[in-house]
């Protein structure tokens, strides 16, 4: 026994074989359940794709790295449930190409700050943090409110994730500088027409205070006010037994 | 090839592998790391018997301690329940005015009160409730929304101009910004909300201003400048200034209309918490 590795390691054909196969095992048992199991494939109420502004947001929200400072994921664990609301539910990042659960809290985690502060503190902390939280080690990103949205590409932004499984239909390509511009517009006609694509729960506000540009402020200030926010709890029952995993 | 020949300094069999003359040994593995390897499978083996593990067809094994951090963390939260014992059910039942009349039931009110502030409010009122430039001020005895026990229970569950139905909604207009009065008009309305906080203004300013006044704004701030609790209009003839006192920040409020949002709570917070609240904030502020 102890002297047949020896074949494997002398002859790299065989050594490739065995990794294949080893790793096919591997792939089998821990990757493959993903694709088929029912509980690993939650059925939620109010999920849906990122409106383009919102998906803007979320590019933004990357570039900058937030997420080496805030999660996106409360975990089941009491203090957490208490302090940041229902436990993180794996549908809430379906859409997520890559998900933000991120590993590392020097801020608090963001997976349900939607709705918890203004759009006037938003703008307020994201410029200057201490101004808000004298406490804050956040750096300020003032920039992002002087800094005009560069959405020419947003339409293949959306394709690209509809490439890797989120559901956009064309229609919602076809016109997603349209559903950008009018979120970012409260008084936008176009608002009508994103709300029948996205369900009438989009905001549609001036995010920035700023009516006359959408900046990258319109864009991280809608993404963070939608976090968390898009799950129905009253019609997700935690404690029911198919929940219950 | 020298497969099995044997180094004389140590006795040790050599792997056979040759580097300009140094040849190298082909020890075992240390006794105690192989034993802990060996440990460690074992350890594996015991724990996809205790602990959910193996992913089947149609499911996935449950393993024989039923481990789920959902299930944990709901008796988790039922523990903490428990551990508010009496007075947390007490004060899910109890009224304002009970829990006002109760110094045990006030006294726990107050320190989940307290937590609670500090995580959801703290951020814009500040730690210690004094607020900010565009934030109200807790600590005082001045309330835009009226400051008895219901009025600020209520102001916390329906929010402020957020959209949301129900919310406590109420718009200055922009009058500058939106050209309904000149740059002139609104420097002697300027210096009329000078004159109505009793400080020294330009006396022909204050005669010009005084029937804009009271055609633009004696409607929600009173003919007085006394405002209203139930519109959210700010006393103007106190000294606490919610956008800043100086005539910049007066004039600045009039040309753009500034209205602060506070957030809807009774969608995130449970009915308990915000009675909590309500108590810790009417009771700092040696509410009305």
């Amino acid at each position: 026994m102890w002297k047949h590795h020896a074949k494997f390691e002398r002859h790299s054909l065989v050594l490739l074989i065995g990794i294949l196969v080893a790793v096919a095992i591997g792939g089998l048992v821990e990757i493959s359940p993903l694709f088929y199991l029912e509980s690993t494939i939650e059925k939620v109420q109010g999920m849906r794709p990122y409106t383009p502004l919102e998906l803007a947001g979320r590019d933004v929200y990357i570039r900058e790295g937030c997420y080496l400072c805030h999660s996106q994921m409360i975990r089941p664990l009491r203090d957490e449930v208490e302090r940041y609301g229902h436990y993180s539910l794996a549908a809430e990042s379906m859409y997520d190409h890559p998900f933000q659960w991120g590993s590392k809290r020097t801020g608090p985690d963001l997976a349900r700050v939607g709705g918890k502060y203004s759009d006037d503190w938003h703008r307020q902390h994201l410029a200057d943090p201490r101004a808000v939280v004298p406490e804050s080690v956040m750096p300020p990103y003032a920039f992002l409110a002087k800094k005009d949205l560069d959405y020419r590409d947003i339409a293949q932004r959306l394709e690209t994730q509809r490439k890797v499984g989120v559901p956009y239909t064309k229609d919602e390509v076809a016109h997603a500088v349209d559903d950008l511009e009018a979120q970012a517009d409260p008084f936008d006609s176009r608002g009508t027409a994103l709300k029948k694509r996205y369900g009438g729960k989009v905001a549609q506000r001036d995010f920035d205070g700023n009516p006359e540009r959408v900046t990258d402020m319109d864009a991280l200030v809608a993404y963070l006010q939608m976090l968390g926010t898009l799950v129905d709890f009253k019609t997700y029952h935690a404690e029911a037994p198919e929940n219950q995993r | 090839m020298s497969e099995h020949e044997v180094d004389e300094a140590t006795g040790v069999e050599t792997t056979g592998h040759e580097w300009d003359g140094i040849r190298e040994l082909d020890n075992p593995l240390p006794r105690w790391w192989l034993w802990t390897w060996y440990a460690s499978i074992a350890a594996a083996v015991v724990y996809w018997v205790l602990m959910p593990a193996w992913p089947g067809l149609h499911g996935y094994t449950k393993g024989i301690l039923h481990q789920s951090d959902r299930v944990a963390v709901v008796g988790k939260l039922q523990e903490l329940k428990t551990l508010r014992g009496v007075q947390g059910a007490k004060l899910a039942n109890a009224s304002l005015e009970q829990i006002e009349h109760d110094p045990e039931l006030q006294a726990y009110a107050l320190a989940a009160g307290q937590a609670v502030f500090g995580d959801n409010c703290a951020t814009c009122h500040g730690t210690g409730g004094t607020g900010g430039k565009g934030y109200a001020n807790l600590r005082d005895d001045v309330w835009l929304w009226g400051g008895t026990l219901e009025d600020i229970q209520h102001t916390i569950i329906v929010g402020v101009r957020t959209g949301e139905p129900g919310a406590r909604d109420t718009k200055m207009p922009a009058f500058g910004r939106d050209q309904m009065l000149t740059s002139a008009q609104i420097d002697d309305l300027t210096e009329y909300v000078v004159a109505l906080s009793r400080r020294r203004a330009n006396p022909a300013a204050v005669t010009r201003a005084t029937q804009v006044f009271a055609d633009q704004c004696a409607a929600c701030h009173g003919p007085e400048g006394k405002g209203d609790q139930t519109k959210g209009a700010p006393n103007l003839t106190d000294s606490e200034w919610l956008y800043g006192s100086a005539r910049s920040d007066i004039r600045g409020q009039i040309w753009n209309g500034r209205g602060g949002v506070m957030p809807t709570w009774g969608k995130r917070l449970d009915p308990e918490t915000i009675k909590a609240l309500a108590v810790y904030v009417h009771v700092n502020a040696g509410g009305q």
